[in-house]
C-alpha cells in the first residue's frame, strides 16, 4: 500500500485534477495478469497509477504490446484487474458501465446492420422505442456527415466512413467517459487528420473524459490535455506530460508550432527507450 | 516526355475505355455461350452414348437401363401412375417427409449449436458424446426408427431430422465460436443484455455458417426420407426405388433418381433465394462466380 503515496503526489500536481476532488477515472496499482494457453502467467500491465479528471482528454502512448488496450479493458469493465483498484466516477468498476463509450481499433460496427440501424444500436439496447431511436440515429448520422448513407451496409463504405459510423454509434449514447483504442490507426494519413479534427469537435461540444490509446506520439500531442507514456510490457506509467497547447486546435497545423515540437522532443526522449526495448524483444522472439 | 504523357493518358481517354468495356461484355457473352454449349454437348454425348451402347448390345440394358426406357417409365408413371398410386402423390409424400424432417433438424440444430457454442463448460462436458454420435453412420438408425415409429411418415421424418440436425448443429456451433470478439465487446459496451447478445450479434453472425449448411442438409433430408422409405414404407419415392429394384426394373430405379434430382435442384434454388434474402448485408461474392 505504501507505494501508492508517490502516485498521489503525481496526481495532485496535474493541473485541474486537484481542484475537482473526484476523478472520472482512477487506476491505483492496477495489475492485470493473463494465463497463457501454455499455462504460463503473462503480466500485461503492472502497477498502473493514472487519474483522469472530468472533461479531460488523456492520451496513452506506448510501444506495441505494452498493455494499452488492457488498460482500457479494465476501465470499461470488460476485464477485471488482478490486483489494485479501478474506479469510474468515484466507484469501483463492476461490470459494464452505461456511461462509458468505447471505440475499438478494429472495425466493430455490425456488418449485418445498415448505417441507420448500426447507429441506433445503443439506444435500442438501452430500451429506447424504435421510432425514437431511429430518429435520434438520423440526427447523429447527419452530425458525422453521413446523411444519405443510412441504407448502406458497412461493406459498402470506405474505412473512414465506417469509423464515422463507429463514432456516431458511440457518441449517440452521450458517454461521460470515452475510451478509444487506436481508433484511426487503420486509416490513411489524410483521412486520419480529418477524423482527428472531427473527434475534437465532437468532444468539445460534449465534455466527456477521454482516454485515447495510440502508438503515434504526434496524434497524442495534437489531441490531448495530458500524455501518459507507458513502458514496454508489462506496461506501467513512465511519465505524464501536460500539453499546454491552446484549444481549439487544428490537427493538421498544430504540428508546426514550436511548442508542439518542443513537447514532442521532450516526450520522445522518454518513449524512445521503450520503443527500442520493445523492438529488441520482438527481434529476439523472432530469432528463437 | 511526350511519349510518357501519352502513355499516361491512354487508360483515361473515353473512347478507348468504352471500347474496352464493349469488348469485355462481348467476351463475357461469348464465354457464356461456349460454357452452355459444352454443357449441352456433354449431356448429348453421355445420353447418346448410353442409348447407343445399350442398343447395339455392348452394355446390357437389363442391368444398366436405357435412356429411352427411363423416359418410357417416366411417361408411364405420369400417365398411368405407379404401383403405389399416382406419381405426384409419391413425390408429395417424400417431399413432405423431407421438409418436415429438415425443419425439425434445422430448428434443433441451431438451438443446440448456439447453446453449446455459447456455453463452453457444457460443450466440454458433452463433446465426447457428440463426437461419438457424429462418428456413427446415422442411416443405421433407419431400421430402429421403422421398428419404433412404424411404416408411416414419422419414421422417415425422424431419420431426416437426425441427419439434418448434426450438419446444422456443427455449423451453428462453429459459427458461434467464430463470432468476432470485437463485435461482442462492442455490443456489450452498447448495453446489450445476454439475450440480445444472442439474437442481435451471435445468431446473425453465425447465420452465414448456418445457411451454408442448409444447402447440403436438404439433400440429407431427402436421403433420410428415401432411405427410410426404402427400409419400410407404404408410399414414397424410396419405396418406388425399392420396388423397382426388387422387380429387376433398372429403368425404374433411374427414373426415380431423375425425379429425385429434379426435386433436389428445385429446393436448392429455393434455399439459395432464402440465403440471398437473409444475408443481403454480405459483400456479393456469389454473383461473380459462374455456377
Amino acid at each position: 500500500m505504501n507505494n501508492h503515496l508517490p502516485m498521489q503526489d503525481e496526481l495532485t500536481s496535474t493541473q485541474n485534477a486537484s481542484s475537482l476532488g473526484t476523478y472520472s477515472i482512477e487506476l491505483r496499482g492496477a495489475t492485470k495478469r493473463f494465463l497463457t494457453p501454455s499455462g504460463k502467467v503473462f503480466t500485461a500491465i503492472r502497477d498502473i497509477n493514472m487519474a483522469v479528471a472530468p472533461g479531460e482528454f488523456v492520451a496513452v502512448v506506448g510501444p506495441t504490446g505494452s498493455g494499452k488496450s488492457t488498460t482500457l479493458g479494465l476501465i470499461s469493465g470488460l476485464e477485471q484487474p488482478s490486483e489494485g483498484s479501478v474506479k469510474v466516477m468515484g466507484k469501483p468498476v463492476q461490470g459494464i458501465d452505461q456511461r462509458i463509450g468505447y471505440v475499438f481499433q478494429a472495425d466493430a460496427v455490425f456488418p449485418w446492420k445498415n448505417v441507420l440501424n448500426n447507429v441506433a444500436t445503443g439506444p435500442r439496447f438501452r430500451g429506447q422505442p424504435k421510432a425514437q431511436a431511429l430518429e435520434h440515429a438520423r440526427d447523429w448520422i447527419a452530425r458525422v456527415g453521413l446523411s444519405g448513407f443510412e441504407d448502406r451496409y458497412p461493406h459498402q463504405l470506405s474505412g473512414g466512413m465506417r469509423k464515422r459510423v463507429a463514432l456516431a454509434q458511440t457518441f449517440i449514447n452521450k458517454p461521460q467517459i470515452l475510451l478509444m483504442d487506436e481508433p484511426f490507426s487503420a486509416l490513411d494519413v489524410q483521412t486520419r487528420t480529418m477524423m482527428e479534427d472531427e473527434l475534437l469537435q465532437l468532444w468539445s461540444s460534449h465534455s466527456a473524459s477521454v482516454v485515447f490509446v495510440t502508438h503515434d506520439l504526434e496524434e497524442a500531442i495534437s489531441l490531448a490535455d495530458r500524455v501518459c507514456v507507458i513502458t514496454s510490457g508489462p506496461g506501467t506509467v513512465k511519465g505524464i506530460y501536460t500539453i499546454d497547447l491552446p484549444r481549439p486546435r487544428k490537427v493538421a497545423e498544430i504540428r508546426f508550432e514550436p511548442r508542439f515540437i518542443q513537447l514532442y522532443h521532450q516526450i520522445w526522449e522518454d518513449l524512445r527507450d521503450e520503443v527500442v526495448i520493445s523492438y529488441e524483444r520482438a527481434k529476439q522472439k523472432g530469432a528463437h | 516526355m511526350n511519349v510518357l504523357s501519352n502513355q499516361a493518358n491512354v487508360p483515361i481517354t473515353a473512347p478507348e475505355s468504352e471500347e474496352v468495356s464493349v469488348d469485355t461484355i462481348r467476351a463475357r457473352r461469348r464465354r457464356r455461350i461456349l460454357v452452355n454449349s459444352l454443357r449441352v454437348l456433354i449431356l448429348v454425348v453421355f445420353i447418346g452414348g448410353w442409348q447407343f451402347t445399350t442398343s447395339v448390345g455392348i452394355v446390357d440394358p437389363f442391368f444398366w437401363g436405357q435412356p429411352s426406357g427411363i423416359w418410357n417409365q417416366l411417361v408411364t408413371w405420369v400417365t398411368h401412375g405407379t404401383a403405389q398410386g399416382p406419381l405426384w402423390q409419391q413425390i408429395a409424400v417424400t417431399l413432405e417427409e423431407a421438409v418436415i424432417g429438415f425443419v425439425i433438424g434445422v430448428f434443433f440444430g441451431v438451438i443446440f449449436g448456439v447453446v453449446l457454442g455459447r456455453n463452453r463448460f457444457l460443450a466440454d462436458v458433452l463433446s465426447p458424446y457428440i463426437k461419438a454420435a457424429n462418428a456413427i453412420p446415422r442411416v443405421t438408425l433407419a431400421p430402429l426408427f421403422v421398428i419404433a415409429l412404424g411404416l408411416g411418415s414419422q419414421s422417415k421424418i425422424a431419420l431426416a431430422a437426425v441427419l439434418v440436425f448434426f450438419i446444422v448443429f456443427f455449423n451453428a456451433f462453429q459459427g458461434v465460436r467464430e463470432v468476432d470478439r470485437n463485435l461482442l465487446a462492442n455490443a456489450r459496451i452498447l448495453g446489450a443484455s445476454q439475450r440480445r447478445l444472442s439474437t442481435e450479434v451471435i445468431i446473425p453472425s453465425a447465420m452465414s455458417w448456418i445457411l451454408a449448411s442448409l444447402h447440403i442438409s436438404f439433400s440429407f433430408a431427402l436421403v433420410g426420407a428415401v432411405v427410410g422409405e426404402y427400409i419400410g414404407a407404404t408410399q414414397g419415392l424410396g419405396l418406388m426405388i425399392q420396388y423397382a429394384g426388387t422387380t429387376f426394373n433398372a429403368n425404374g430405379v433411374f427414373a426415380a433418381m431423375v425425379i429425385l434430382a429434379v426435386v433436389a435442384l428445385t429446393t436448392e434454388v429455393l434455399v439459395t433465394a432464402l440465403e440471398n434474402r437473409l444475408i443481403r448485408w454480405r459483400p456479393n461474392t456469389a454473383g461473380e462466380v459462374t455456377v
